[in-house]
């Protein structure tokens, strides 16, 4: 559904979205939700980083297992360790994923972000909305919105976005 | 996996993936505020026949830790004072509404009995000189982030020195260590081995200070002080001329050598030299450690729906 390089151009665009939404890139983080969003906090942080050189912005990763509201009910198989280097006291956290779905692991995110401090504010960066929200939950920035069925499963990597 | 009574119920595999679940348990301790709502509404319930205040208190910590409530069930103020058999007093407590039982028995295979009398998860504490399979857990763990050895532990040699036939640390570990690859030495005078120790993958020795330079891991078990009035030992200042680390002995291990104990300590009779000394000493973080490791284990038993397996 996305090439590759349909998938580096809206990271590009996400970049420059979210430099302008908060003026610049002083005081933002980036937290990508494993395993999915990590790779793209990797590559928004690099493209805030071209973007704007001076200001370094901490990148971070977050692991939700032990917060998701389905513990108990399906396999639940943490991803890597969490790796929050500073407090988020203060800061704006661009949480990042690469599939919005349901919601509920963003659910899971921002209640595992209170863990680490009190971010000045939250905003959302997804690669694909694909729809069927559960919750009352919105991304800030988005790569793609890409209509799908319930059953299909959407696959987002470096190389591009396909359904199954 | 419903319970965990024995290292037995634990292949290589579950016990790597043990391990990693580990490490995320040691993330959240380390968070300004280290509690997840993982296990929220599960109850868990520590039921100990017999004394312990760090495995209890450990325990306790860990479902704490993971939001699930707890209670605690000591013999003296209970009803088995009173008469009450190990059945009922199960069954009873067991109608309240139990998910976790950790259970600490002075008899060999009592948390076995227990899982046929209630659908609860029984976790192994420690029973009589059977099992204590959460002490080999964060033994492995200990060892593997002190010697940074994540894939296994082949080619390390460790050996463990004292009671080993009274000793249910000394059986958990042994097989944990073995099953990780390790090649394991026993190391007590022949009054305290097993008498017989077919089947266990080890060598024995009673020679501990020929072994002292090659170890990777010198593990001291605590020497029971009624072990002397059954005989077994002349004295314990001769037990420790021969089997105590004395700081003669701590110098001759290498120097990435790490040296453990279960605790309790008994200063001066297996560990002469002070602990705080020894720069291999991770006694202490066993006890971190300990924490992490059953934070793992109640939310393997309680809260990955299945097993971890199958991925999501």
């Amino acid at each position: 559904m996305l090439s590759a390089d349909d998938v580096r151009r809206a990271l590009t665009r996400i970049a420059h979205e979210v430099v302008e939404r908060n003026h610049g890139v002083e005081g933002l983080a980036i937290v990508g939700l494993q395993r999915g969003g990590v790779w793209l906090a990797q590559a928004l942080a690099e493209l805030l980083a071209a973007i704007d050189p001076q200001h370094e912005v901490p990148v971070g990763s977050i692991d939700v297992s032990f917060h998701r509201d389905d513990v108990g009910i399906r396999p639940i198989v943490p991803a890597s360790v969490t790796d929050i280097a500073v407090a988020l006291d203060g800061l704006t956290v661009v949480l990042v994923d690469d599939v919005l779905f349901t919601g509920r692991t963003v659910r899971a995110a921002l209640e595992a972000l209170n863990e680490y401090g009190r971010p000045r504010a939250v905003q959302l960066a997804v690669l694909v909305d694909r729809g069927h929200r559960e919750l009352p939950i919105r991304p800030d920035f988005v790569g793609k919105n890409l209509p799908t069925a319930r059953e299909e499963s959407v696959i987002a990597t470096a190389e591009g976005v396909t359904i199954r | 996996m419903r319970h965990l009574l024995s290292i037995d119920d634990l292949d290589a595999d579950d016990l790597h993936r043990l391990l990693e679940l580990t490490d995320h348990m040691m993330e959240i301790s380390s968070r300004p505020i280290p509690k997840v709502p993982a296990l929220r509404g599960k109850n868990v319930v520590s039921l100990f026949f017999e004394d312990s205040t760090r495995t209890r208190t450990s325990f306790d910590t860990a479902a704490k830790r993971l939001s699930a409530d707890t209670m605690n069930f000591s013999v003296s103020s209970s009803s088995v004072s009173k008469g009450e058999s190990l059945r009922d007093t199960i069954e009873t407590i067991a109608a309240m509404g139990v998910d976790a039982f950790v259970v600490r028995h002075r008899s060999s295979g009592a948390p076995q009995m227990i899982t046929r009398w209630t659908n609860a998860s029984i976790i192994n504490a420690g029973d009589g000189w059977h099992q204590h399979p959460t002490q080999a857990l964060l033994d492995c763990y200990t060892i593997r982030t002190g010697l940074n050895r994540r894939d296994g532990f082949d080619g390390l040699r460790i050996a463990i020195v004292g009671d080993i036939k009274h000793s249910r640390v000394a059986r958990s570990d042994v097989q944990a260590f073995a099953a990780l690859g390790a090649h394991v030495t026993v190391v007590a005078p022949p009054t305290l081995l097993p008498p017989s120790l077919d089947g266990w993958p080890v060598e024995v020795s009673h020679d501990l200070d020929s072994l002292l330079p090659d170890l990777d891991v010198l593990y001291l078990l605590r020497v029971q002080r009624e072990r002397m009035e059954e005989a077994l030992l002349p004295s314990l200042h001769e037990y420790s001329l021969l089997y105590g680390l004395t700081d003669a002995r701590a110098a001759r291990l290498a120097p990435h050598a790490l040296v453990m104990h279960p605790g309790p300590m008994n200063r001066g009779v297996e560990m002469v030299a002070d602990p705080g000394e020894l720069s291999g000493s991770v006694i202490l973080n066993q006890v971190t450690n300990g924490v992490a490791v059953r934070m793992a284990v109640l939310f393997w038993l309680l809260g990955s729906g299945t097993d971890l397996t199958e991925a999501p």
